[in-house]
C-alpha cells in the first residue's frame, strides 16, 4: 500500500510539470503584458521605462528560462511576488485564502454524499415509484440548471425578500463583538447558501450514479443469497447492497473535485467569499501572472491529491482491490 | 437513420420533448429579427428597470432595453457558441481518439496522458485565464471552450476504434489496399459516429452552460451584445430591485440545456436499448 502511494506521488510530478507547462505557455503566449496596466495610463512612460519594468519581472527573458526560474523557485516553495500593488509573496496570499476554499469544498462534498446516497439508494430500491420519478426529474433539472442562476434566485428569496440569510462575505460586520456561540452561528448562516448551492451542482451526478450502481448490485447473486438465508430486507439493502454500491461512488466523488474547485470561482465571486476562487478572478483581471500560476498549480495539486485519496479510500474499503 | 432507430427515438417521450425544445430554439434564433418586439439595443431612459408588464413581458433592464427582445437575440448567440465550440471539441477529440485507438503504442500512451492531464485540471480556471488574456470575443470563447472539452470524446472514439480495428471489414479494407487514412476516416469513423453524436449533443449543453457562466462573470459575450449570461450580470447588479432580470434569462438557459440533455440521452437510449434500465 505504502509503495503504491509513493508510486502515485512520484507519478504526480510529470503530471504537474505537464499542467504547469501548458498553463505557462498559454498565459505568456497571449498578447499583452502585465506591465501594460501600469504604463498604459501613463503618457510619460517611455519605451525605456517599459523595458526596465519588464526586466524587473523577468519578462524580457525567453519563455523557457522564465519557466525554469519559476520551477526552481517552486522547489523551495517560493512562488514569487504578486504583481498586484501590494507586492506580497504569492504563497502568503494563497495561504490565507486556501483554507476558506478547502473548507467550503469539503463541506459541500460531505453534503453531496449525505444527500446523494440516500436519494440514489431509495430511488433504486423503489424503482419506478413516484419517488423514483421525482428524483429522475430532479436529476435532469440538476444537470441543466446554471448554478450561478440558482444562487441569484436563492439570494433574492432568502436574502432580499425574506431577509433570513446574509448574501455576501463570511462574517457580519459585528463579528468581532459576538459571543462564541453567536459568532459560530453567524458563520454558519453565511455558509448555508454558498455550500448548499455548490453541493447542488454535484448532487445530480452522484445520485444518478448511486441509483445505477444500486440497480446493478441488487441483481447480483449474493443479494439473492442474503435474501435466501432470511435476512430482513433492511439488512439486505443497507448492509449488503449499499456497501457494494457505495464503492464506485468514491471514484466519482474524486472526479468531481476539479468541477468543485473550478466552480468556486463563480460562487466566491457571487457571494463575495474571500477564498482562492475570488483571488483567482481578481488576479486574472489584473494579469497577475505569479498569483495566477500559483493558484493554477495549487488547484492541480488539490485535484491530484483528491484523486489519490479517492483511490486509496477505494482500495482500503474494498478488499477485492489489490494495489501495488 | 434506420426505421427502427427512428421509431425508438419518437417512442421516447423525453427525447421527443428535447427534440421539440431544440427545434423551437432554432426557429426562435433564426426568426429573432421578426419575433423580437423591440430592438434589443434600443435604450429607453424613461423606462429603466420596469417590471414585467403587457408592454414589456419580461421587464426592462438598467438601460431601459426590452429584456424579452434581448433574450430572443441571445438565443442565437448561445446556439452559435454551443455548436461551434462542440464542433471544435469533436474535431480534436475524434482525431486524437482515432489516432490513439488505431495505432496504439506510443500514440496511445502520449495522447492518453494528455487526456489525463486535461481531465484532472480545474478547466474553468484555465478557460477564465485564457479568455481574460485574449480579450473576450465570441470567437475566442468558442475556441477555448472547444479546446478544453474534447477529452470525453477522445476517450469514446479511442474505445470504439480499439474494438473496431480488429473487425473483419477493416481487415478486408486493408487487404484491398486501403491506406491508414482511408481506413480511419472512411471505414472506422462512420461506425463510431453514434457515440460521437450522443457526446456532441450533451456537449452543446455543456458549452452553453460554460458560455453563460463566462458572460455572467463579465468575460464572455460583451455588452451591448445580448447574451443570457450578461443579462444575468445585470440581474446580480440590481438584485434587490429587479428580480425579472435574474429569473427569465436563467430559465431560458435551463430549458435549453435540458432540451439538449434530453435529446442526447434519448438518442443514446434509442441506439442502445440495453442502457435503458442502467440509468
Amino acid at each position: 500500500m505504502l509503495k503504491y502511494i509513493l508510486k502515485r506521488l512520484l507519478f504526480m510530478i510529470p503530471m504537474l510539470l505537464g499542467i504547469t507547462v501548458i498553463c505557462f505557455g498559454v498565459m505568456h503566449l497571449a498578447p499583452g503584458s502585465p506591465t501594460d496596466l501600469q504604463t498604459q495610463m501613463n503618457p510619460r512612460a517611455s519605451a525605456e521605462l517599459k523595458e526596465r519594468l519588464r526586466a524587473m519581472y523577468d519578462l524580457d527573458k525567453p519563455l523557457y528560462i522564465q519557466y525554469g526560474l519559476w520551477v526552481k523557485r517552486l522547489l523551495v516553495l517560493d512562488m514569487g511576488k504578486s504583481f498586484a500593488p501590494d507586492r506580497r509573496p504569492v504563497t502568503e496570499k494563497i495561504g490565507e485564502r486556501l483554507p476558506v476554499t478547502i473548507t467550503l469544498n469539503v463541506l459541500s462534498l460531505l453534503l453531496i454524499l449525505a444527500a446523494a446516497v440516500p436519494l440514489g439508494v431509495v430511488s433504486a430500491v423503489h424503482k419506478d415509484s413516484w419517488f423514483d420519478m421525482a428524483v429522475s426529474v430532479f436529476v435532469f433539472v440538476g444537470f441543466a440548471v446554471p448554478t450561478f442562476w440558482l444562487a441569484l434566485l436563492l439570494m433574492i428569496l432568502f436574502g432580499v425578500d425574506l431577509g433570513w440569510l446574509p448574501i455576501s462575505g463570511l462574517r457580519s460586520l459585528n463579528y468581532e463583538y459576538l459571543p462564541p456561540a453567536a459568532a459560530f452561528w453567524d458563520l454558519v448562516r453565511h455558509l448555508i447558501l454558498p455550500v448548499g448551492i455548490s453541493a447542488f451542482g454535484g448532487l445530480a451526478g452522484l445520485s444518478r450514479y448511486m441509483r445505477a450502481n444500486m440497480l446493478e448490485v441488487i441483481r447480483q447473486d449474493y443479494i439473492m443469497t442474503a435474501r435466501a438465508k432470511g435476512l430482513s430486507e433492511f439488512q439486505v439493502i443497507y448492509k449488503h447492497a449499499l456497501r457494494n454500491a457505495l464503492l464506485p461512488a468514491i471514484t466519482i466523488l474524486g472526479l468531481s473535485i476539479p468541477g468543485l474547485i473550478g466552480g468556486s470561482v463563480i460562487f466566491e465571486t457571487i457571494f463575495a467569499v474571500p477564498g482562492m476562487g475570488q483571488l483567482f478572478y481578481m488576479s486574472v483581471m489584473a494579469r497577475d501572472y505569479p498569483t495566477i500560476m500559483g493558484i493554477l498549480f495549487i488547484g492541480a495539486v488539490l485535484t491530484l491529491v483528491g484523486n489519490l485519496l479517492a483511490d486509496v479510500a477505494y482500495a482500503v474499503a474494498d478488499p477485492r482491490i489489490r494495489v501495488g | 437513420m434506420d426505421h427502427e432507430f427512428r421509431r425508438r427515438l419518437t417512442d421516447n417521450r423525453m427525447a421527443l420533448a428535447g427534440g421539440v425544445i431544440v427545434v423551437l430554439l432554432f426557429v426562435v434564433s433564426l426568426a429573432a429579427p421578426w419575433l423580437a418586439p423591440y430592438d434589443p439595443l434600443a435604450m429607453d431612459l424613461t423606462r429603466i428597470l420596469d417590471p414585467p408588464s403587457w408592454r414589456h413581458w419580461c421587464g426592462t433592464d438598467q438601460l431601459g432595453r426590452d429584456v424579452l427582445s434581448r433574450m430572443i437575440w441571445g438565443a442565437g448567440i448561445s446556439l452559435k457558441v454551443g455548436f461551434v465550440a462542440t464542433g471544435i471539441a469533436v474535431a480534436i477529440g475524434a482525431l486524437l481518439g482515432a489516432l490513439a485507438g488505431y495505432y496504439g503504442g506510443w500514440w496511445d500512451a502520449v495522447i492518453m496522458r494528455l487526456v489525463d492531464i486535461m481531465l484532472c485540471f480545474p478547466t474553468f480556471f484555465l478557460i477564465l485565464a485564457v479568455i481574460a488574456f485574449l480579450e473576450p470575443s465570441i470567437w475566442n470563447i468558442m475556441i477555448i471552450i472547444g479546446a478544453t472539452g474534447w477529452m470525453g470524446i477522445a476517450r469514446l472514439v479511442r474505445a470504439d476504434f480499439m474494438s473496431l480495428r480488429e473487425r473483419d471489414f477493416v481487415t478486408a479494407a486493408r487487404v484491398l489496399g486501403a491506406g491508414d487514412a482511408r481506413i480511419i476516416f472512411r471505414h472506422i469513423l462512420p461506425n463510431a459516429m453514434t457515440s460521437i453524436v450522443v457526446a456532441a449533443t450533451l456537449g452543446v449543453a455543456g458549452a452553453i452552460l460554460t458560455e453563460s457562466a463566462l458572460s455572467f462573470l463579465g468575460i464572455g459575450v460583451q455588452p451591448p451584445t445580448p447574451s443570457w449570461g450578461n443579462i444575468l450580470t445585470a440581474g446580480k447588479d440590481n438584485i434587490d430591485i429587479a428580480w425579472w432580470l435574474s429569473l427569465y434569462p436563467g430559465l431560458a438557459i435551463l430549458i435549453t440545456v435540458l432540451g439538449y440533455n434530453l435529446l442526447g440521452e434519448g438518442i443514446r437510449d434509442a441506439l442502445d436499448p440495453r442502457l435503458r434500465d442502467g440509468r
